[in-house]
């Protein structure tokens, strides 16, 4: 399901960034399909990152979730796509999700519990009900940032050679 | 500050600041004085808690308030903080020469990744000499070979990736092992706390508990490069830059003889099987490896031979299984760490400086860098035992704990041992011969070398010399506080032999 | 304790297999060698941890005593596969630089290896290109 003719008819382009592939290579069907199922697996992956404490899920499984929207987009659209995507270089996520990871550890050692003791408080928040955060749920995030740099850089370095 | 935030820190500080390290990608400088500040701040940890372990016995730290056997321990005994002080001094040493060179900085790529690996190759071995869980120590050494994986392959060359795939092929496979064998060790124990396996271990039946401990011996033979698994060593080491060879010469070796040394005296103590292997073992690595040595035209392949041949000496040590052996093994690991370390770093120098590390092509080296000379040579007695220096002390230590054992085998040993020692000085003392004397080779004087190494000494960074002889000054100091060092093994071979101290520690 | 024979079949059988594709020469079967070695090796944690059984999560009506999977081999496991996920790329990655750089992905000889086979005199037309410097 190739698109035969040069985008120039003036419509909008499927997939912001792919219009630098070859006109050969571009497909209608999955650049359309990667706008529509795009957020809503980025929204999915979130829902198993902060679900993940107490059912199926968690901070790993989101990340690589998310990171299923980005090799997606990547396949759809290539490099210029997923530049499009995210503007940031991988090592940002990577590193911040390291840091948040290991500094949740620390920051139970500063309050004086043990190394990567959890702690949890509940709020009584309007309209959501009362909710209960851990801190799981940075250390998740922190893991989740990992996966997902991880896997944008498998893609900007592995994926952007294979490519030519 | 209580051991409860200290342990932790070893291993938690390196792999924050290498989250830093890469957000910071562009600020190299930050970078630089980054690792510096850790890794010091390691070194005075590590020393804090070889005081605490050496005054009032093994700090214990349950992860996350788990009590063992449940939740991950760390502990830090004697041993493992005086190898987590030695390693972390070898690493700031390491770390400042790789500034000098230049390698932090000379490879622009997407990721800056010299910094963050390095710092990660750093929370790796310090949390391999902290656990208590032997699932734990397999992540450990996962986590210090993935950061070592990059950093052989730094360079991305056809040499470096055919090195990479020998020496990830091998790590993988063993790591492939060591599942295997804390599987079994699962089946047959239920637990994989070391304190609470050591206890479960002793209703096991010995001939379960034999093959448990030959596959660990395995697993780890593989990491600290023992006969017959050794020859991955020599063939990847070199390929890679300088003072990634360096840290890998002084520590990733050593840290599988450390998880040698904690398994089997902890899990398997008192197993007369296990101690004659180690024994035959000791005098196979000790003798091929140095007859491999002798043979070498490159310098660093050399030395990576004489690391094979020297890591027998430590297993002969550990096969005694006397408290005087174990004192041994483990100032010959401390004293192996440093020396070897510092070899390393002066063949990078001597390669930077002779424009080769071939024995063959250079010559003459003393004429245009005496100082490279002497910092050659005395690591280089010490390493082949030349009295007073530390080698010899380490040695003498050994040699009088094999014959007080007095076994046909040990005797054999002490003999090999000797023997080894004789071959190390005849290695190094052609080394030194072919590189440092004779006519000013072609490659030493050619003035057109395009990596701006110039004859005269000023060209070679400072900081990569002063890095170089900071670690033979280091050396010496071994040599120095060898009495006291001694003293401190000894304790520390103490704790080892009677392992319910360490239990009753974890465990309470 | 009883085991589950298919189980323990299969580990056998994974591990024959991935020792074998280790063995090759081409570093593509070489890494799916070390993947089914792995899963092998993972598949025995899990037998380590005996019998499946009821989820492990605590405060759940009726998950005490007897009946409940053993959480541990299962949380050792998901390490022991994101680790070897990583390593397994990072070795494709390596592969693929190889190929790149040699145009195939066959592990070469040991540099060791190589000298000696050029030392025999029939042998010197066969020398390895890249020996160290």
């Amino acid at each position: 399901m190739t698109d035969p003719q040069p985008v120039d008819s003036g419509a909008p382009p499927r997939l912001p960034g792919a219009d630098e592939l070859d006109a050969v290579r571009r497909s209608v069907v999955l650049e359309t399909a990667v706008r529509l199922v795009f957020h809503t697996i980025l929204v999915f992956s979130l829902y198993l990152l902060l679900a993940g404490h107490n059912q199926p899920g968690g901070g790993f499984v989101g990340g690589l979730v998310a990171g299923l929207a980005f090799v997606l987009r990547y396949i759809a659209g290539g490099r210029a796509a997923l530049r499009e995507a995210v503007p940031v270089d991988p090592g940002v996520p990577l590193g911040l999700g390291l840091v948040l990871a290991a500094g949740t550890g620390v920051t139970a050692l500063l309050l004086g519990g043990q190394f990567l003791e959890s702690g949890k408080v509940e709020l009584d928040l309007p309209l959501l009900g009362i909710v209960k955060a851990t801190s799981a749920l940075p250390f998740d995030t922190g893991v989740y940032l990992v996966v997902v740099g991880l896997v944008l850089g498998v893609l900007r370095t592995l994926g952007a050679e294979a490519e030519r | 500050m209580s051991t409860r935030v200290l342990l932790p820190l070893p291993v938690v500080l390196p792999l924050l600041t290498a989250g830093l390290s890469i957000v910071l990608a562009r600020y190299q400088r930050l970078q630089r004085l980054l690792s510096v500040l850790v890794l010091t701040s390691v070194v005075v940890i590590a020393g804090l808690l070889l005081h605490t372990a050496d005054t009032s016995g093994p700090a214990v730290v349950q992860l996350g308030g788990w009590v063992a056997p449940i939740g991950i321990s760390l502990v830090a005994d004697r041993l493992s903080a005086l190898l987590l002080l030695v390693s972390a001094t070898v690493l700031l040493a390491v770390l400042l020469y790789a500034i000098g060179q230049g390698v932090a900085d000379g490879r622009r790529s997407p990721l800056a990744v010299f910094h963050p690996c390095y710092l990660v190759l750093a929370a790796g071995i310090s949390m391999a000499f902290l656990t208590g869980d032997l699932f734990n120590l397999f992540v450990a050494f996962e986590v210090m070979l993935v950061a070592s994986y990059v950093l052989i392959t730094l360079d991305g060359g056809a040499a470096q990736v055919r090195a990479g795939m020998t020496y990830v092929v091998v790590s993988l496979l063993a790591s492939v092992l060591f599942v295997t064998a804390i599987g079994l060790v699962y089946a047959a124990t239920g637990t994989v706390n070391m304190a609470d396996a050591a206890e479960r271990l002793q209703d096991v039946p010995d001939g379960v508990r034999l093959v448990l401990g030959l596959v660990l011996l395995v697993v780890f033979g593989i990491k600290a490069a023992v006969f017959p698994l050794f020859s991955w060593l020599p063939d990847s080491y070199p390929t890679a830059p300088s003072p990634v060879t360096a840290v890998f010469a002084g520590l990733l070796t050593k840290v599988g003889v450390y998880a040698i040394l904690r398994t089997q005296t902890l899990l398997f103590p008192d197993s007369e099987v296990i101690s004659q292997v180690l024994l035959v073992l000791a005098v196979l690595t000790m003798v091929v490896g140095i007859l491999g040595a002798l043979v070498q035209d490159d310098l660093k392949r050399l030395l990576s031979f004489t690391i094979v041949s020297h890591i027998g000496y430590m297993l002969l040590g550990l096969g005694l299984a006397s408290k005087a052996g174990l004192a041994g093994a483990i100032l010959y690991t401390v004293h192996h760490i440093v020396v070897q370390t510092t070899l390393f770093l002066v063949a990078g120098l001597v390669e930077r400086r002779g424009g080769t590390s071939s024995l063959r092509l250079s010559g003459g080296l003393q004429h245009v860098a005496p100082l490279l000379a002497v910092l050659y040579l005395l690591p280089a007695l010490s390493l082949a035992g030349i009295p007073p220096l530390s080698g010899f002390l380490a040695k003498l230590g050994l040699l009088q704990a094999g014959v007080a054992d007095g076994g046909v085998l040990a005797m054999v040993a002490v003999a090999a041992a000797v023997a080894t020692s004789l071959l190390t000085l005849y290695a190094v003392g052609r080394a030194w011969s072919e590189v440092f004397w004779g006519p000013v080779a072609d490659v030493v004087a050619d003035p057109d070398r395009s990596d701006s190494v110039d004859v005269g000494t000023a060209r070679t960074p400072r900081l990569m010399v002063g890095a170089a002889a900071l670690a033979v000054v280091g050396g010496l100091a071994i040599t120095v506080v060898a009495g006291p060092l001694y003293g401190l093994s000894a304790r520390a071979a103490d704790d080892l032999v009677t392992p319910s101290r360490y239990v009753e520690a974890v465990l309470r | 304790m009883t085991g589950n024979l298919t189980l323990a079949l299969l580990t056998g059988l994974l591990y024959t297999v991935g020792t074998y594709l280790l063995l090759q020469r081409t570093l593509t079967r070489v890494v799916i060698g070390l993947g089914l070695l792995g899963h092998g090796a993972n598949l025995l944690l899990l037998q380590a941890g005996g019998p499946p059984g009821r989820a492990p999560f605590s405060g759940a009506a009726g998950t005490a005593g007897d009946g409940v999977a053993d959480p541990l081999p299962q949380a050792m496991v998901l390490t022991a596969i994101v680790i070897t996920f990583g390593v397994s790329a990072f070795l494709l990655a390596l592969a693929y630089r190889s190929w790149v750089l040699t145009g195939d992905d066959e592990v070469q000889d040991d540099v060791e290896d190589a000298r000696i086979a050029r030392q025999r005199p029939d042998r010197h037309a066969h020398a390895h290109p890249e020996e160290l410097s």
